[in-house]
Formats: C-alpha cells, sequence, structure tokens
C-alpha cells in the first residue's frame, strides 16, 4: 500500500487539534506550551509532506522546516525562561492568575 | 567719510540691541545705560559724517543733480527672475536727512533717559536694560526703513518699528492703561500695514519691481520723473472700479503711511501711546516714527505726482486731519495728550504740503518751482521733529517733577524750573512760527505751497496754523503762569539732573537755528536746487495770525481768571466734544464691538463652536465611545485572545471558501 498526501496529513491535523485543544484548555503554562509546540510540529510535518508530494525534485520545505525547528528551540527556552521569571514573581504557574495585562 | 560707513550707522544699533538685550540683565543698571549713550552718540557721530559728505561733497552732484548712492544691496530673496527681494542701503536726500534727525534725537533721548528712568536719588528702575534694549531695537528699525532701497524693505522695517513701539507703549506691562495702548497702537497700524502690503503686491505686481533707484541697468520706480512714467506706462489701460491700478495701489501704501503717521481716521492711537514712558514719546511718537508715513510718500513722489487722485485724496485727509487734531489739542488737559494732538496736526502740515506739490490738477508740466510743498514738508519734518521732541522732552521732566500728567497739578512752575520753562518757550515760539525760529522758516513754505494750489488750501491752513499757536501757549501759560494752588509738600518742583537738562538746551538751540539749514538745496524731490525766496505777504500774515493766537491765549490762561470756564460753558457742547476727540474712540468702539463683534464675529464664532468643532468633537465622542464599549474586549486572559483568533480564522476561511464555491 502507497502512503498517501492524505494519511500523511490526517495525523497532522489531529496534531494540531490536541495542539489547539491543550492550549485552550490547559491552566498550567508548561502544559500550554507543550501544547503550542505540537502545533507546530504539526505544521512541520505539513510543510515536508508538501514538499515531498508536491515537488519531489526541491528542498525548500525541507529547509524551511529546518530553520523551523531551530527557531522553535529558541522560543521554547524564552519562553520557558520567562515561565520561570513569572514563578519566580507569581510563586505560580496558573495561567488564569496571570491576567494582569488588561484594560 | 565715505558713504559705505552708512553701513555702520544702521548694524551699531542693532548690536546695541542684541548686546544690551542678551548681556544687559548681567552688567548692572547704570552701566547698560552707559553703554546705549555711547553706542547712540558713536552713531550720531558717524550719520552726521555720512550726511554731510554727501550734502557737501560735490562729487555726488551730476550735471545739478544730486544722485542718490546706493552703498550696499544683495539680493534678498529671489522669487522670480523678475521679482527679487533686496536689502540694502542707499543715501539720498531724504535718507541723509533722516539720518541726521533720527540719531540726533535718538541720542538725546537716550541721554535724557538715564535721569528720566531713574528715581529722585538716582536709581535706575526695574527694567531699565529692557529699555535700552528696545530703544536700540527701535532706532535700527527707523534707520533701516530710511535708508531702504525697495518697497519690500520699508515694509519689513515699518513692521520692526512697529514692533518696538509696542515693546515700548507697553514698558510698564504692569499697567492695564499701558497694555491696551500699547495693543492699540499696534492692531491699528496693523490693519493699516495690510493695506500697505495689498499696495506694494499690487504694484510689483505692474511695475515687475520694488526697487527705487536704477543701478546696474535695472529701472527703478521712482528715480526720477522718467523712471516713474515708465513705470506707471506699464499699468497702462489696467483698471478697478473706474480708477486705474495704480492710483489705487498708491493710495493703499498711503493707507499704510497713513496708519503710521496718525492721519485720520486712523489717528486714534497716537494720544493712548502717550502710555509710555515720555522719552519714548519724545523719540517715537514725536519725532521719528510718526513721519514714517510722511516719508512713504515723499519716497514714493514722483509716483504720486503722475496720479493725481491719490494725491487728491491725501491732500484732502491731511488738510482735515490739521484742523481736526488742532482743534482737540486745544483743550485738553493732560500735556502730553495735547502735544500727541498737536503732533497729529504738525504731521498732517506735512502730509497737506506733499500732495499740494501737484498744484494745477492738470498732468504735468513741471515748472520752474515745482516741488516747493516737497521741500517744505520735508523742512517741516526737521524742523518739527526738533522741537517737538524738546517740547516733550521738557513735558518729561516737568512730569517727573511733579508725578502728574495734568496740567492743573502744574500750574505756575515758571519760577521753581526757570531751564525748561525757557526751552518750553521756545519750543512753542517755534511750533508757533515766530520768526526767527525753526518752525516760522518750514511752516511759511508750507503755507506758500499751500497759497499755490488755491487760496482756499491757504486760508484753511494759515487758520490752523493759528490755532497750533494758540494752543500750544495755553499749555505754556497753564503749567508755568496761571497761578499756583497747589501746595508741593514733599518736595519743591525743580529743574532736573543734568542728563535731562542738556538734551533740552541742546535741542532748544537747535530749535533756535534749525531754521537756517539751506534746506531748499539739499532736499528737494529731483534732486536739483530750488530757488525759494521769502515771500512775504504769507509770511507776514501767518506771523501775525500766531501772534493773535498767542495773544488770545495770553487773555485766557497768563493769570487766574475766568474766562475759560465761561467759554467752557458757552459752548459746553462743543468743548465736551473736542475733549473727548468728537467721539471716535467712542465710535471706533461702536463699531469694532456692536457691530463687528456682535454682527459678524458673534455668528461666525458661534458656526464655529456648533458645526466645525461640533464635527470634530462628534468625530472624538464616537471614537472614544466606541473604544469604551469594547474594551472588555481585553481581558488579559491569554486563552481568550487565542480562542477569539481561532474564531476569526475559522470564519474568514468558511466565509472566503463560500465565496470561492459560489
Amino acid at each position: 500500500m502507497d502512503l498517501t498526501l492524505l494519511m500523511y496529513l490526517i495525523p497532522s491535523l489531529i496534531m494540531f487539534g490536541c495542539g489547539v485543544y491543550g492550549f485552550l484548555t490547559r491552566k498550567n503554562m508548561i502544559a500550554i506550551m507543550i501544547s503550542l509546540e505540537l502545533m507546530l510540529n504539526s505544521i512541520d510535518i505539513n510543510f515536508v509532506v508538501f514538499n515531498r508530494f508536491l515537488y519531489p525534485g526541491q528542498f525548500e520545505g525541507m529547509f524551511f522546516t529546518l530553520f523551523a525547528i531551530a527557531i522553535a528551540a529558541a522560543e521554547t527556552a524564552l519562553a520557558l525562561a520567562i515561565i520561570i521569571n513569572v514563578f519566580r514573581v507569581a510563586k505560580k504557574v496558573d495561567i488564569n492568575e496571570i491576567n494582569k495585562l488588561k484594560f | 567719510m565715505p558713504l559705505s560707513l552708512t553701513i555702520a550707522v544702521v548694524a551699531i544699533p542693532l548690536l546695541m540691541f542684541l548686546f544690551l538685550g542678551l548681556a544687559g540683565v548681567k552688567m548692572g543698571r547704570k552701566l547698560t545705560g552707559v553703554l546705549g549713550v555711547i553706542g547712540m552718540g558713536v552713531t550720531t557721530v558717524i550719520a552726521y559724517g555720512v550726511a554731510l559728505t554727501y550734502f557737501f561733497d560735490p562729487s555726488y552732484i551730476v550735471d545739478g543733480v544730486r544722485k542718490a548712492v546706493i552703498v550696499w544691496n544683495p539680493d534678498w530673496l529671489s522669487f522670480t527672475k523678475d521679482y527679487v527681494v533686496r536689502m540694502g542701503i542707499a543715501v539720498d536726500p531724504i535718507a541723509a536727512m533722516m539720518l541726521v534727525v533720527i540719531t540726533t534725537i535718538s541720542f538725546f533721548v537716550h541721554l535724557y533717559s538715564l535721569g528720566y528712568m531713574s528715581d529722585h536719588h538716582g536709581n535706575p528702575e526695574k527694567g531699565f536694560q529692557r529699555f535700552y534694549a528696545d530703544l536700540a531695537l527701535f532706532t535700527f528699525s527707523m534707520l533701516g526703513l530710511v535708508v531702504a532701497t525697495n518697497l519690500f524693505q520699508i515694509f519689513v522695517f515699518f513692521e520692526m518699528v512697529g514692533v518696538s513701539s509696542y515693546l515700548l507703549i507697553g514698558f510698564y506691562y504692569h499697567s492695564p492703561a499701558a497694555i491696551h495702548a500699547s495693543k492699540k497702537a499696534f492692531i491699528v497700524t496693523r490693519l493699516a500695514d495690510l493695506f500697505f502690503l495689498l499696495g506694494i503686491m499690487i504694484l510689483g505686481f505692474y511695475t515687475k519691481s520694488f526697487d527705487f533707484f536704477n543701478q546696474n541697468g535695472l529701472t527703478g520706480i521712482c528715480d526720477s520723473m522718467t523712471a516713474a512714467q515708465l513705470a506707471v506706462g506699464k499699468a497702462q489701460g489696467a483698471t478697478f472700479m473706474g480708477c486705474s491700478v495704480m492710483a489705487w495701489a498708491l493710495t493703499f501704501i498711503f493707507i499704510g503711511g497713513a496708519g503710521k503717521s496718525a492721519m485720520y481716521p486712523l489717528h486714534i492711537w497716537l494720544p493712548d501711546a502717550m502710555e509710555g514712558p515720555t522719552p519714548v514719546s519724545a523719540l517715537i511718537h514725536a519725532a521719528t516714527m510718526v513721519v514714517a508715513g510722511v516719508f512713504l510718500v515723499a519716497r514714493l513722489f514722483p509716483l504720486y505726482v503722475i496720479e493725481q487722485g491719490a494725491m487728491e485724496i491725501i491732500c484732502v485727509v491731511g488738510a482735515f486731519t490739521a484742523f481736526y487734531a488742532a482743534a482737540i489739542a486745544c483743550v485738553q488737559s493732560d500735556i502730553k495728550r495735547a502735544l500727541a494732538f498737536s503732533t497729529i496736526s504738525q504731521i498732517a502740515f506735512m502730509m497737506t504740503s506733499l500732495a499740494v506739490s501737484s498744484a494745477d490738477g492738470q498732468l504735468i508740466e513741471i515748472h520752474e518751482g515745482f516741488g516747493l510743498g516737497y521741500m517744505a514738508s520735508m523742512f517741516h519734518l526737521f524742523t518739527h521733529a526738533m522741537f517737538k521732541a524738546l517740547l516733550f522732552l521738557c513735558a518729561g521732566a516737568i512730569i517727573h517733577a511733579v508725578h502728574s500728567n495734568e496740567n492743573c497739578d502744574m500750574h505756575g512752575l515758571h519760577k521753581y524750573m526757570p531751564i525748561t520753562s525757557i526751552a518750553f518757550l521756545i519750543g512753542c515760539l517755534a511750533i508757533a512760527g515766530i520768526p526767527p525760529f525753526a518752525g516760522f522758516w518750514s511752516k511759511d513754505e508750507i503755507l506758500v505751497a499751500c497759497y499755490e494750489k488755491g487760496l482756499g488750501w491757504g486760508l484753511w491752513m494759515s487758520a490752523v496754523a493759528g490755532m497750533t499757536a494758540f494752543y500750544m501757549f495755553r499749555i505754556y501759560f497753564l503749567i508755568f503762569h496761571w497761578k499756583e494752588h497747589k501746595v508741593h509738600t514733599e518736595h519743591k518742583p525743580a529743574d532736573q539732573v543734568w542728563t535731562m537738562t542738556l538734551p533740552l538746551i541742546v535741542l532748544a538751540a537747535i530749535s533756535v537755528v534749525a531754521g537756517f539749514v539751506p534746506m531748499h538745496d539739499l532736499v528737494t524731490w529731483d534732486g536739483k536746487e530750488l530757488h525759494t525766496q521769502l515771500n512775504w505777504t504769507v509770511a507776514g500774515s501767518s506771523v501775525a495770525i500766531a501772534c493773535v493766537g498767542i495773544a488770545l491765549a495770553f487773555v485766557m490762561y497768563y493769570k487766574e481768571n475766568t474766562i475759560p470756564a465761561k467759554m467752557k460753558s458757552t459752548f459746553s457742547g462743543l468743548w465736551e466734544a473736542a475733549y473727548h476727540r468728537f467721539y471716535m474712540d467712542e465710535l471706533y468702539q461702536f463699531i469694532t464691538h456692536k457691530v463687528i463683534f456682535k454682527a459678524i464675529c458673534a455668528p461666525i464664532a458661534w458656526f464655529d463652536r456648533k458645526f466645525i468643532d461640533g464635527f470634530m468633537n462628534m468625530l472624538a465622542d464616537v471614537t472614544s465611545q466606541a473604544a469604551y464599549g469594547i474594551r472588555r474586549l481585553q481581558s488579559g486572559s491569554i486563552q481568550g485572545y487565542v480562542y477569539l483568533y481561532i474564531m476569526g480564522a475559522l470564519l474568514i476561511a468558511v466565509v472566503s471558501m463560500v465565496c470561492v464555491l459560489m
């Protein structure tokens, strides 16, 4: 059985959905960040797959994915640093408590 | 002395202004004043050198004509090739004469102010440095005005003398009267200057030139009669409302001059300007700035000669103003105001004299002896500046001694202030036209010029000259004689310190001899010598009329008596009207407040508030209300934002899919 485009996209979509659900429902900021990573990875899969199936002779999608992973790593480090700082000030990582930036 | 030193004459006062204005606060009051006097003294010496060189060095006379000399004339603003505004320095007969007048008066006023602006212990009062800086600014502006090479430069300096006059009238800025007076002076003259600017624009549009004098192959507009005819010829055929545009332009320019020279009906600011310190009144509102209008008309004289219509207007306005102001001066009780109306009247003499030059109404056989009025006007400008400054400075000395402007507080000062009294008497004799004092010679020439235009004009001006003698001696007798009834308890009034007395003595001496300056050789409209001789009929009759005026004043005011009171009750209506300046200020008040403010400004203000502001306020209100309404969306909850974002993204996706499918 050959693997078709759709067979890659459906798990990717499920991953993305899980990411969104996790982002909207979790209270813990670490968990929210994990959900964010999940969404990002599903997009990475899409890039690679589309490149593989639609433009087989080219590598732009691959390279782009590599970039995205690198940047995501940096961004994760940054986000963790922010969370640690928030924790030092607020003594908790509950997203509902961190809502001071408003009208 | 080379004429290029004229640049120094203009530059030194400017530098003094900057230096005294910036460093004066650090230097201390006395030093500032002394420096101001020294600076002005140097300027005066150089100006005399320049003027004497110009008048008596024969190399400036070409073919019997004294030519204007352009010392320096760089381009300032070049709009197009045709329209270039220059800023320069030119010396011609009237400019040279004005240099002498301005620097002389300004120097003596600088010196006099050392005493006047101090209290009785000789301590300079607050704002002394500001006073000297402003005086220097004024002197600079006035000098720049008279040496101007083009109309635009005159306009710029016109505004600058306006500003410095404003600053000096409002010198005592804590007094509401002074503030009102300075605002009034500035606004009235600005209104006139608006017309001046219009006139310059029209003139410049048609003649393609702002320059007065020929230079570098460029033709000035009034270098000579030929140049003026050429300039007017360029506007040939262009008319507006039945008059040629040149006549309009020149009339507008005259209105500008009338504002500065306080011609009826723009005279209302000058009496109020007497709120300023008295030396300022002497310098600005008697001798120099107020003749700027006369100077302007004299500068453009060849153009006015061609445009008879504008000249007629000047003539009528001048003759009426002379009479009107003299009538008011006869009843004023504030001596400075009486002198102010006298100034208005005398300047009107100069204006009329300029305007009667074009005698026969028909163009233009320039006959032998033409331009007598011009010469007489400039002559009177010169002598009047000297004796009117003298009179004002005397008034200042008196006011400084008795601390009041009202003549009822003065009576009988002759024995306390003999020097001031004699100086004032000389000034009065000069202005009344008694030979051999200065005013006689110049006023006589003016009357001759008026009789040349017509018997009516001559009689009218002679009558005004008689009134001049009357009101001046009325003031003199009321101040120095009458009956002393005030008890001077604090300290006896006396002649003031030497810085105040010396200018009086020198100016009195000048007032005696200034009539012998051979003005008809030096200052004429075309630069040629004018041959005049004393017209004994006119001279004799004018002296007789002046004597009648003096005699009348003597009878009424020398000793205390009841004639003035009787006259006042007999002609109470007339007296009241004249005392209230024929209600001109009330008329202005009515027109501005009741007509213009209520009928024009108020509806416009209402429209502005309700519609223009209303529309803008509505925009702001809608924005702020909308923002207030949606501000709860910014909840601070990140998950809420993401939820909305995803919903929005989905919505857009759905909508665009629907659009694509349909």
